[in-house]
């Protein structure tokens, strides 16, 4: 029997995993991401019993636990529900890289819908971003069916408001 | 079905980083505190329950080589995999195992070495690949714009949010095991600290820690001899809210899962005024504000006046109702150990064994919650008294 020997510094072993993943978007996104890409509009989904409009659509109310039983045009403009400027430096979860800060995130109510969505917003001064204001998707010329067919929202400037 | 408590419970001194062990070495010691906390070895457990975040290691399936580590082999082992309740889940897991009859000792366990992977990567898988993935920021992002709705409902300050932060982690000072203690504190510092994401400053975040947790739950008659005042599980509650992020358009003002389980633990336990009827609460508040919502949807206070209800002095540890004098999810968080310190952290109390934080000698009624995922809410009620009784 002979006691442990311990190395002076502690040791490590490291590891690098690449995963590639293949989501099947489904029905529901389907049709919605078809509409994004093609009409450069949103549609949710109408609970028929509590009358909420989802977005993201949705086959069955969380609420009612109702089938949903169609597609209701909502937004294009929306108000912001909640917002922040990101500052801390963060890895983009689809490519990897480092995502450029700081950039506006927020929670925003697209007109006729019940639920929000998040996405980005074109303004990174905080003091300018509040809830309550009203925002416009701006789209990007080259879609893919992709929620980021939407490159983000931009705040809705009055006349003269720089 | 029989009574259950917490009859022993271990922790690890969390720290941001344990270079001098491994996984299983990290968990043994919340499990060997435990065992002798409640004076039993592994000979005297019947299963074991566990439970932490498997992609934030990067290791799937790690009970086969955990399970000597917990004393499981012959046994049956039991892992939870529910986000930042997973020790939440873990202790009501291993609660209804109890409490069905089914055994009558179980070893609970939650860890997570945060410092060996990337957390904040792991969480933004969280979010559906379709729907949010694309624009998910991790927990802060999240929690920055959270915090904003809130901020807009109740007109909280950041100074209001900032004695939060100052009270964690002074009250950390006062516990051996918490990892950010900070004894000088103050609000202008962290009102200074660097913003991550408005209005979140770094000390209104809580840290990244590694550590673990461990309870020892025995059912009536084996509990009455391994503790001389167990914390026994009145009432335990769970509920989630829809799918999506952006489902409830108020997600911290009104907190849907942290209501329906208020509801049903208050209705179960007779509690009208919970100020005076709880004697502590350690709650899973991941951030300065959520805290102040959270006091609000528990109703610590009127809606809308969590600012002033932690100006009044009564959440802090020697007030009318100590809110987290552990130190809290703001001085640590290895997150699948993080709502079991928060079960744990209430045991104590009840128990009597809370040392320097210990918030008065007798204390009849702890409440403990675990918060996660997509605001989603566990909580139990452990009190001195048995339920039954």
């Amino acid at each position: 029997m002979s006691e442990p020997r311990f190395p002076d510094e502690p040791l490590f072993v490291t590891a690098e995993l690449t995963l590639r993943y293949r989501y099947g978007a489904g029905r529901e996104a389907t049709h919605y991401l078809r509409v994004l890409k093609e009409d450069m509009s949103f549609e949710g989904s109408h609970c028929p019993q509590c009358d909420r409009v989802y977005l993201p659509p949705r086959p069955v109310c969380g609420i009612c636990y109702a089938e949903c039983d169609g597609w209701v045009p909502v937004g294009p403009d929306g108000t912001i529900a909640g917002a922040t400027v990101v500052e801390v430096p963060f890895v983009d979860p689809i490519t990897g890289e480092q995502r450029p800060v700081p950039y506006g995130f927020a929670f925003i109510l697209l007109d006729g819908a019940s639920t929000n969505i998040f996405h980005f917003v074109d303004e990174t001064d905080r003091t300018r971003l509040k809830v309550g204001m009203r925002v416009r998707p701006r789209f990007r010329a080259e879609r893919t069916g992709s929620i980021t067919d939407v490159e983000g929202f931009d705040l809705i400037r009055e006349e003269g408001e720089a | 079905m029989p009574d259950v408590a917490i009859v022993g419970t271990g922790q690890t001194d969390h720290k941001s980083r344990r270079e001098d062990v491994n996984i299983p070495e990290l968990a043994r010691e919340a499990v060997d505190r435990a065992l002798a906390d409640a004076g039993v070895t592994f000979a005297d457990i019947d299963a074991v329950c566990f439970g932490n975040m498997d992609l934030f290691e990067g290791l799937a399936e790690n009970e086969h080589w955990l399970a000597s580590t917990f004393g499981a082999a012959g046994k049956p082992l039991l892992k939870y995999n529910t986000g930042g309740t997973v020790g939440t889940s873990t202790t009501m897991g291993a609660y209804y195992l109890v409490k069905s009859g089914f055994y009558g000792r179980i070893l609970a366990v939650g860890f997570e070495k945060q410092a060996e992977g990337n957390s904040q990567g792991a969480i933004t898988t969280v979010g559906d690949p379709i729907w949010e993935r694309p624009m998910m920021a991790g927990a802060i992002g999240n929690h920055a714009v959270m915090a904003s709705t809130y901020v807009a409902d109740s007109g909280v300050t950041e100074e209001q949010a900032a004695r939060v932060a100052v009270k964690a982690r002074r009250n950390a000072c006062l516990n051996p095991h918490a990892h950010l203690k900070l004894p000088d504190i103050t609000v202008e510092q962290v009102l200074e600290s660097s913003m991550l994401a408005y209005p979140l400053r770094t000390l209104d975040m809580c840290p990244t820690s590694n550590g673990a947790c461990a309870l020892v739950i025995a059912a009536d008659g084996h509990a009455q001899k391994l503790a001389a005042r167990p914390a026994w599980i009145a009432a335990v509650a769970s509920a989630h809210d829809q799918s999506f992020q952006g489902d409830s358009p108020k997600r911290m003002s009104e907190m849907r899962s942290l209501i329906a389980v208020r509801e049903r633990l208050y209705a179960k336990m007779g509690i009208t005024d919970p100020v005076k009827q709880l004697d502590v609460a350690e709650i899973y508040e991941p951030q300065t504000y959520a805290e102040l919502a959270m006091c609000e949807n528990l109703l610590f206070c009127e809606k809308g006046g969590g600012g002033r209800f932690i100006d009044s002095g009564i959440p802090m540890i020697d007030g009318e109702l100590p809110v987290n004098p552990s130190g809290g999810v703001l001085s640590t968080n290895p997150i699948g150990a993080t709502a079991m310190i928060r079960v744990a952290e209430a045991a104590m109390q009840v128990m009597g064994r809370a040392g320097e934080h210990q918030v008065k000698p007798d204390v009849q009624t702890a409440l403990a919650t675990g918060y996660g995922g997509n605001a989603w809410t566990d909580a139990l009620i452990l009190t001195a008294r048995q339920p039954s009784r």
